[in-house]
């Protein structure tokens, strides 16, 4: 079936089997590979992005279910070379190890940081309980978070 | 394979007549997880999503509805004076399940182990259902609840929401799992004062094969606390003993399997302690309240 959504600004169509999750269009239709296919059970979070602006594991929405809306993907927060400053706090904080988990983590944090600029440790680790890191332990990215807060803080983004 | 997309109930209830077939989906919590792994293969899908009407609640001075299409991140942030509901919402999975899963979803699943069912049982909810050709019906709660996985609702309806009495008491919703986040629950447990009518209510997931209450254990201790004055004075002493005695109740009611998250031995372990402490909660509630008062 034919299914059209605004992308990352764009609007874009997608011939999807009625069956498809809006992470398998994305990937395998959309050339979005930056939601990444794990669980595919909304265990993981790896697939995190955005539906109409409410953080969601794509794997678990069914692709025709995002006929006209609008999702927003990981894609859409480095602009060419330049990461987004959630981004470059996981770089400088050493939470990237295999970076599988990465990109729904980075879209975790970002919509936490935009609701709640000063979260405490307790709220971090609460709004990434949807997301599993099985490398680092997460303590480097409970601190990527605190970075990447200090700098919104700051006017960064 | 087929997704229909109604946008309104109107259309909904169309197609769900014309299609008795088409498997409703909201969130996709359960359904495309069993999609994903290739576990159903539904024919013709009904997307509730955009069903406006499904996803609203209302409060007439002391009888809430809650429509089904409603989520559980929408029912923490709109209705956290509904305290078990709340807390049972929190409990639900994670931040992104919570965005997409909803109260219809527990309901049309019917697993033993859905968070929000034992505060649906335990506030003697009505699950409404709505059809084309017969309209709206309410069907109690536990004559939804048939069975593992399965319900009352005949092939052309809908699940509209579910209805119930907000009560005035304390309560609380407890849940057993392996973590805080992303778990279903071994045992869950709903406890419920209700001071006006006098009545305790308790029920418990994943301990039988539908939620269940405690009939014998909510009437010993509104027996007790009537014995002890409870009801009339809340900070009356409760007589040493009760809560245990209360718990082995609340025990005797679940009918416990050994699974892959746990044994029957252990569920009936932790319903004893989940009981035990809600009463506690809910006695020292009363108690601080009258005293604050």
């Amino acid at each position: 079936m034919l299914i059209r959504l605004r992308v990352n600004g764009e609007w874009r169509e997608a011939d999807v089997w009625p069956g498809s999750s809006l992470l398998f269009a994305l990937r395998e239709e959309l050339g979005l590979p930056g939601s990444k296919n794990a669980c595919e059970q909304g265990e993981c979070g790896s697939c995190t992005v955005w539906l109409d602006g409410e953080l969601v594991c794509s794997c678990l929405v069914l692709a025709a279910q995002a006929h006209e809306r609008t999702v927003r993907t990981v894609e859409s927060l480095s602009e060419g070379d330049r990461l987004h400053p959630v981004q470059e706090a996981f770089l400088e904080a050493g939470a990237v190890q295999c970076g599988f988990c990465t990109p729904g983590l980075v879209v975790a944090v970002t919509d936490l940081l935009e609701r709640d600029p000063s979260p405490d440790e307790l709220a971090v680790r609460e709004a990434l309980a949807g997301n599993l890191c099985r490398c680092t332990g997460y303590a480097k990215i409970v601190d990527a978070v605190g970075l990447a807060a200090e700098r919104r803080r700051e006017g960064a983004w | 394979m087929e997704v229909l997309l109604p946008r309104t109930l109107e259309e909904a209830l169309a197609m769900k007549a014309s299609t008795p077939e088409a498997v409703p989906i909201a969130g996709g919590t359960d359904l495309m997880v069993e999609i994903n792994f290739d576990h159903a293969r539904p024919e013709i899908l009904i997307d509730l999503t955009r069903v406006a009407e499904l996803a609203s609640w209302r409060l007439d001075g002391d009888r809430l509805f809650v429509g089904a299409g409603m989520t559980y991140a929408r029912l923490l942030r709109e209705l956290p004076q509904m305290r078990a509901l709340a807390e049972a919402s929190r409990s639900v999975g994670s931040p992104q399940i919570r965005n997409r899963g909803t109260l219809g979803g527990n309901l049309g699943t019917a697993s033993p182990a859905g968070d929000s069912l034992p505060v649906l049982a335990a506030h003697d909810a009505e699950v409404v259902l709505i059809s084309a050709a017969r309209g709206e019906r309410s069907v109690p709660w536990d004559a939804f609840l048939v069975g593992v996985k399965r319900t009352s609702a005949r092939p052309d309806e809908l699940i509209l929401g579910a209805r119930w009495r907000a009560l005035g008491g304390p309560q609380s919703f407890s849940k057993v799992g392996t973590r805080n986040a992303m778990v279903i629950a071994v045992v869950s447990l709903c406890f419920a004062l209700d001071p006006e009518a006098r009545t305790a209510r308790v029920a418990l997931g994943s301990v039988a094969p539908t939620v269940v209450r405690a009939p014998e254990a909510e009437a010993f201790l509104a027996a007790a606390f009537e014995d002890a004055g409870v009801w009339d004075d809340p900070g009356a002493p409760v007589p040493g003993g009760t809560v245990e005695a209360f718990a082995e109740r609340v025990v005797a009611a679940t009918r416990p399997i050994d699974d892959v998250r746990g044994s029957a031995a252990y569920r009936r372990h932790a319903v004893r302690v989940l009981a035990q402490r809600a009463l506690r909660w809910a006695v020292g509630e009363r108690a601080t309240e009258a005293m604050v008062s």
